[in-house]
């Protein structure tokens, strides 16, 4: 059912964990379905300098996060907010159907996360 | 890697003196019941030879048994059967009426409910914690246009067994025809239909170490049923369709297995039982046994663990070689938990942190040992990775929570 990127990512996850006086945190999730996500990020002159996350959900979940950290490190903000998922999917080489809502639990929380930095910068 | 099955609620292999007797029904005993020379003479013994080995198990008559093609099918049988059959006998204004229970088999679930979209009133019943059916609310709940009641002998998830003895007085005083859905205890804990008062009692072979594709109903003397498939009247007209003799075969054999080991495979399987949940509960921190703790399924063991969910875990047992089950249904088409933990109380972010583990024969004490071993560190790891860990938040301050972050990333978009 999952492929083999994404039991790789489920199996060892990038950037698990949390961070120390982040800049911003995210925190998305559908306590029905089982998904519950934290995204923190350190931001240094407007870029993503650091990414962690925790998950609480299926392999879907724990991959789609850790599969986000490793695509928005080092972004812009105005690109990791570009962040879709459809290419978290894609760079987990595909995701079953009804599990797409996971990873775009993952770009929402990032992009949620991001906010919560613009909105403690006042930049909103 | 070795590979560790405990998954046995969902399927079993089937045992070598099982396979053993079918084998000869595929390619030198291949005749057609219903044919009357000496191919068609063979077939029908052999179909008979079952009935018999099934009906010495529950304790039944050999005509009371009905062959069908699974679990599913018997419990359709059953509930359909007797409900088109007793409709127009319903006097009562408010229409027929089936009792069943909240934690049922989609099998009989979906039946009932399918039933209801054609006028049926159906009552499912809240259970308790353990899991067991409010026997006071059942008989309550009884009413002029009650025809039937289904309750399950055993729970698939959680393993508990119902009073259905009880449940059976009761449906035998008030004049009421009970089913029983014993697919789960059929072969694995004693079964008497007399004792029960069951009228209609539904089994399969695939979860007693027979072939899958194959189950049966009883049918007490009497009781009338409508059939659904119709052609050239097997089974008493009850259940149309060339015999899969096969497997009738190894569903009779594997019965007759079971009745010969039903108290040692009983007492081996407890003992592992209760070894994986005295050690699971007692040095998993957090970790509590779903259903009751004695009136269970010898073979099953359920869990939750706090702050972390069931695919997942299962996933990372997989990959150690073990194979169990989810009552998340992360893993499943729905992605609501299951309904049965939600019954017993459970809200979804406990359903989800579910696990199932059920034993068979072939299980060592030594996979257990393995298991034992295993488990806490995959619980550890995917706790590390949990949010719901450590902090230890509710779900409620988690909805909370979830609800201020969306107002706040709402406020922000509106600006
Ligand atoms: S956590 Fe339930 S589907 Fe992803």
């Amino acid at each position: 059912m999952y492929s083999e990127k994404l039991m790789e990512h489920f199996r060892n996850p990038h950037n698990m964990g949390e961070l120390e006086n982040p800049d911003g945190v995210g925190t998305v999730g559908n306590p029905i379905c089982g998904d519950l996500m934290s995204i923190y990020i350190k931001v240094k002159d407007n870029k993503i300098e650091d990414i962690k996350f925790k998950t609480f959900g299926c392999a879907a979940a724990i991959a789609t996060s850790s599969m986000i950290t490793e695509l928005a490190k080092g972004k812009t903000l105005e690109e990791a907010l570009k962040i879709t998922k459809e290419e978290i999917a894609d760079a987990l080489e595909g995701l079953p159907p009804i599990k797409m809502h996971c990873s775009n639990l993952a770009a929402e929380g990032l992009k949620v996360a991001i906010k919560d930095y613009l909105a403690k910068k006042g930049k909103y | 890697m070795k590979r560790i099955y405990l998954d046995h609620a969902a399927t079993t292999p089937i045992a070598q003196e099982v396979l053993k007797e079918m084998l000869p029904y595929f390619t030198e005993f291949y005749g057609n019941a219903s044919s009357l020379h000496s191919f068609g003479r063979e077939a029908h013994n052999a179909i008979e030879k079952a009935r018999a080995q099934i009906a010495n198990l529950i304790k039944a008559k050999e005509e009371e048994i009905i062959f069908t093609s699974s679990g599913t099918e018997s419990d359709n049988l059953a509930i359909k059967g007797i409900a088109y059959r007793h409709k127009e006998l319903i006097t009562d204004f408010e229409g027929p009426h089936i009792i069943t229970s909240a934690i049922e088999h989609p099998a009989v679930l979906e039946t009932c409910k399918y039933l209801e979209q054609q006028g049926f009133r159906v009552k499912y019943l809240p259970v308790d914690k353990y899991g067991f059916v409010n026997v006071e609310e059942l008989e309550n709940s009884i009413s002029k246009g009650t025809f039937l009641i289904t309750i399950m002998h055993a729970n698939n998830e959680i393993g508990t067994i119902e009073p259905i003895e009880e449940i059976g007085k009761i449906a035998k005083e008030r004049d009421v025809i009970l089913h029983t859905d014993a697919v789960q205890s059929f072969g694995k804990v004693p079964i008497d239909v007399g004792k029960m008062n069951a009228d209609l009692l539904s089994v399969s072979a695939h979860k007693i170490y027979g072939p899958k594709g194959v189950g049966a109903l009883y049918i007490k003397r009497g009781v009338q049923v409508e059939p659904f498939i119709h052609g050239g009247g097997h089974e008493r007209g009850l259940r149309s369709s060339t015999e899969n003799i096969a497997g009738i075969v190894g569903l009779g054999k594997a019965a007759e297995l079971a009745q010969q080991r039903i108290e040692s495979d009983a007492a081996y399987m407890t003992k592992l039982r209760d070894k994986l949940i005295k050690n699971i509960t007692e040095n998993v921190e957090e970790s509590y046994l779903n259903g009751h703790p004695t009136k269970r399924l010898p073979n099953n063991a359920h869990f939750r663990f706090t702050g972390i969910e069931g695919e997942s875990l299962v996933l990372s047992l997989d990959e150690k070689g073990i194979a169990s089950s989810t009552g998340s249904a992360c893993s499943s088409k729905k992605l609501e938990p299951s309904h049965v933990l939600l019954a017993i109380g459970l809200n979804e972010v406990e359903a989800h942190g579910s696990l199932r583990l059920t034993l068979g024969r072939e299980n060592t004490e030594e996979e257990i040992d393995y298991v034992l071993g295993v488990l806490p560190e995959v619980v550890e790891r995917l706790r590390k990775i949990s949010p719901l860990w450590g902090k230890k938040l509710e779900l409620e301050e988690w909805k909370k929570k979830l609800e201020k972050e969306e107002r706040k990333s709402k406020e922000i978009e509106l600006r």
